[in-house]
């Protein structure tokens, strides 16, 4: 290639990458067993049934192997006895960002949010490791009768919504990190949307890990009862550290007949985060649920957000940008399955690796042989930079019966030299270059994003792209 | 005050293409340069441009005085040189309206950017010299586009970009009669006393709506006959061939 420009850190800029000090009021220790379980449930005054729940949900979590038969053998790097599972400066999250402990206030005053908040959006939540610190929902959104607590408040304050839906989307023995998480579970959203409300801004939240050695296991439960639609943002970040960091999240949506849930998380944990997720929704008859999602960060990520389309045309989509750079593999798809009628999903994928980045999709299809005029649409895309990125698609089709339609494109390609020239000969440099295609790679996708977080979207690109070229 | 090549040896790496090819363009003026296939003529433009494919074995290029050969792609640009691609690429997800105001924020000095409202004035007013409907401006560059469309896109960053000294590369190449005629007007448009144009063609057809001031015929690698106007056609109605044979062809 031409001359290459120094290589720059990529992460120079990482406003993320900052740390204070740890004031732990509540530490439960290193390693995880049934001691580890007793301590959060007492410090979190849980009700019985959530303590067995837990001790049940451990039991599964250590009869369960690591998925490495499928998976990246790198999980065998994650050694559950050196993180902790429960860290907090105090239980109660804050109303007025006044009351909110000082390190806390400024971490999330320089990532932006109180200022989000202000502008543009109804309710905030933010978590600080094991807790949330700060939650605020607008007046006018709790008028309306929307709900929206972190999981210890629902399960002490909203026993009757909470408790028939809690862990049925996502059953405990899902998969051996939805049984880790179902142990150690803490924060998280609870949000419920009544009927017939159409919550006008994004309701949003945010999860920063602070600490070292630590493992974030927020629990979110969304949701819509009939008619009702709401839009919901997450963002995550956390300081670089030598040692493991483990996410493992669960989202659990239920959008009841004609509701819909449109799901955004953009994901740009720094690089040594292990971000082992589940993330699924069943869509009642005529209902919606989209997942926006896009991955950055992270050392690896596994996730593959999904919808049960389980009432009669229901819709679900899945719409996934992800970017790995050297030391990075975004593991991403979506799992579609058809449980009714008349029911479409749609996933669009489009990843781009680079330098040594790998980036896989894996995306499950089930329409099964009773059903009648389901309809899948995949599309999936890569994008590889360099001559070492990497790029692997897993797609897993089954679908019986003859009255179905599906559809499932994919791509490989490199931004050709070409392009390259054509663009450099206005006077763009080379790294504006790329930048701009890959940008113009992703730009349908980006679209769909509101407008700050693709903003924000397009800046991370941009970054990540300014250490690839040569 | 020129761009000027000087004895302009260049090639592939197995096959010298340039060989000895010496031009002097002043701001002001319209050169064309003709040439049968495999004269060099492409070539010439992607070693001006700078292509990686490309290497120069001899000679110097400068640019109002600078070494060009020294610049890489995007500092050749911004010095002020430009080129209308014969094949111009597809940029998918890009817009027009925002390729070409990268390109414009390319030229300003670090963090600068620039107005909007003039901007858009601007580039709507181009637009319309080149009977190019405004709805181009979110369009992804140059895709879905027709061959005059592409052609008259090129022009039009040619007029927003405003170069010192710009290459029409076979710019008539595709189009039809009519689209040929647009396409003319907005590069005569562009014709002022700070701006050099070196058109390069393989048909003379071009040269009836953009004049030339001097013509060059290019043949295996050097420019081996330059005259007026009138070369052009006598080319036309003789054929390349023809120049081999005439005693106002440079010594082989």
């Amino acid at each position: 290639m031409i001359a290459t420009p120094d290589i720059t850190d990529i992460r120079a800029d990482n406003v993320g990458d900052f740390t204070f000090p740890e004031r732990n009021l509540y530490d439960s220790g290193f390693g995880l067993n049934e001691k580890t379980v007793d301590y959060i449930c007492d410090v979190k005054s849980d009700p019985e049934w959530i303590r067995d729940f837990r001790k049940k949900a451990l039991a599964t979590f250590n009869s369960k192997p690591m998925p490495t038969h499928w998976a990246t053998k790198d999980l065998e790097n994650i050694h559950f006895d050196q993180f902790r599972y429960y860290l907090s400066g105090g239980t109660k999250p804050k109303k007025s960002w006044d009351d909110v402990p000082e390190d806390v206030k400024r971490t999330f005053d320089r990532l932006g949010i109180p200022e989000q908040e202000r502008k543009f959006l109804a309710g905030v939540e933010a978590q600080y490791d094991s807790e949330a610190a700060y939650s605020n929902i607008k007046k006018v959104v709790e008028e309306q009768g929307v709900i929206f607590a972190n999981s210890t408040e629902a399960l002490h304050k909203y026993p009757e919504i909470f408790r028939p839906w809690f862990g049925k989307v996502i059953p405990t023995g899902d998969n051996k990190f939805s049984a880790l998480n179902s142990a150690v579970f803490s924060g998280g959203s609870f949000i419920y949307v009544p009927k017939g409300v159409k919550v006008k801004h994004p309701l949003q939240a945010y999860f920063r890990i602070n600490s070292e050695q630590f493992g974030q296991f927020e629990r979110t439960l969304i949701i819509a009862d009939e008619g009702a639609e709401l839009m919901y943002m997450e963002g995550c970040t956390a300081p670089k550290f030598d040692t493991a960091t483990l996410h493992s999240a669960v989202v659990e949506l239920v959008a009841m007949k004609g509701a819909k849930i449109q799901y955004v998380t953009v994901q740009n944990w720094s690089s040594n985060v292990f971000n082992l997720v589940t993330k699924r929704g069943v869509a009642h008859e005529e209902a919606e649920i989209r997942w926006i999602d896009c991955n950055i960060g992270s050392r690896l990520t596994m996730k593959y957000p999904g919808v049960v389309m389980k009432g009669r045309k229901a819709r679900g989509e899945v719409i996934s940008i992800a970017l790995a750079n050297t030391g990075q593999h975004q593991d991403t798809g979506a799992k579609m399955i058809h449980a009714a009628d008349e029911t479409t999903s749609n996933v669009i994928s489009k990843s781009i690796s680079i330098g040594e980045g790998r980036s896989t999709y894996r995306g499950l299809v089930h329409i099964p042989k009773h059903l009648k005029g389901c309809k899948n649409n995949t599309e999936c895309d890569a994008l590889l930079i360099n001559s070492r990125s990497r790029t692997d698609t897993y797609p897993a089709i089954s679908v019986r019966g003859n009255q179905h339609a599906t559809q499932h494109e994919a791509s490989v390609s490199q931004v050709s030299a070409d392009q390259i020239f054509y663009l450099m000969q206005r006077g763009l440099s080379e790294g504006e270059a790329m930048s701009l295609s890959v940008n113009g790679f992703i730009n349908d996708l980006a679209k769909e994003f509101p407008m700050e977080y693709s903003v924000e979207l397009k800046r991370l690109i941009d970054l990540e792209m300014e250490g690839s070229v040569g | 005050m020129s761009l000027q090549v000087n004895n302009l040896h260049a090639g592939i790496p197995d096959r010298e293409i340039l060989k000895g090819l010496t031009l002097e363009v002043k701001p002001g003026e319209v050169h064309a340069i003709m040439g049968p296939n495999g004269s060099g003529k492409s070539t010439l433009s992607k070693v001006l441009c700078g292509h990686e494919d490309y290497a120069v074995t001899s000679g110097e290029v400068l640019l109002d005085g600078q070494d060009l050969l020294a610049m890489d792609i995007a500092q050749r640009s911004r010095a002020g040189l430009f080129l209308a691609f014969q094949y111009p690429h597809e940029i998918p997800g890009v817009s027009n309206a925002n390729f070409i105001r990268a390109a414009l924020k390319a030229r300003q000095p670090e963090g600068e950017d620039i107005d909007a409202v003039a901007f858009y004035k601007q580039l709507y007013a181009r637009m319309d010299q080149l009977e190019m409907d405004r709805s181009f401006t979110g369009r992804s560059v140059n895709e879905g586009f027709s061959g005059g469309e592409k052609k008259r896109n090129e022009i039009l960053q040619m007029m927003m970009l405003e170069p010192k000294y710009s290459i029409l590369d076979e710019t008539d190449s595709g189009l039809d009669i009519d689209a040929l005629k647009v396409v003319a007007r907005g590069v005569n448009a562009m014709r002022s006393d700070s701006h050099g144009i070196l058109v390069i063609t393989h048909y003379q057809r071009l040269l009836d709506y953009i004049q030339p001031d001097i013509v060059h015929v290019l043949m295996d690698g050097r420019i081996v006959m330059t005259g007026g106007r009138d070369l052009a056609l006598e080319l036309e109605a003789k054929g390349y061939d023809w120049v081999k044979e005439d005693d106002r062809a440079l010594a082989a």
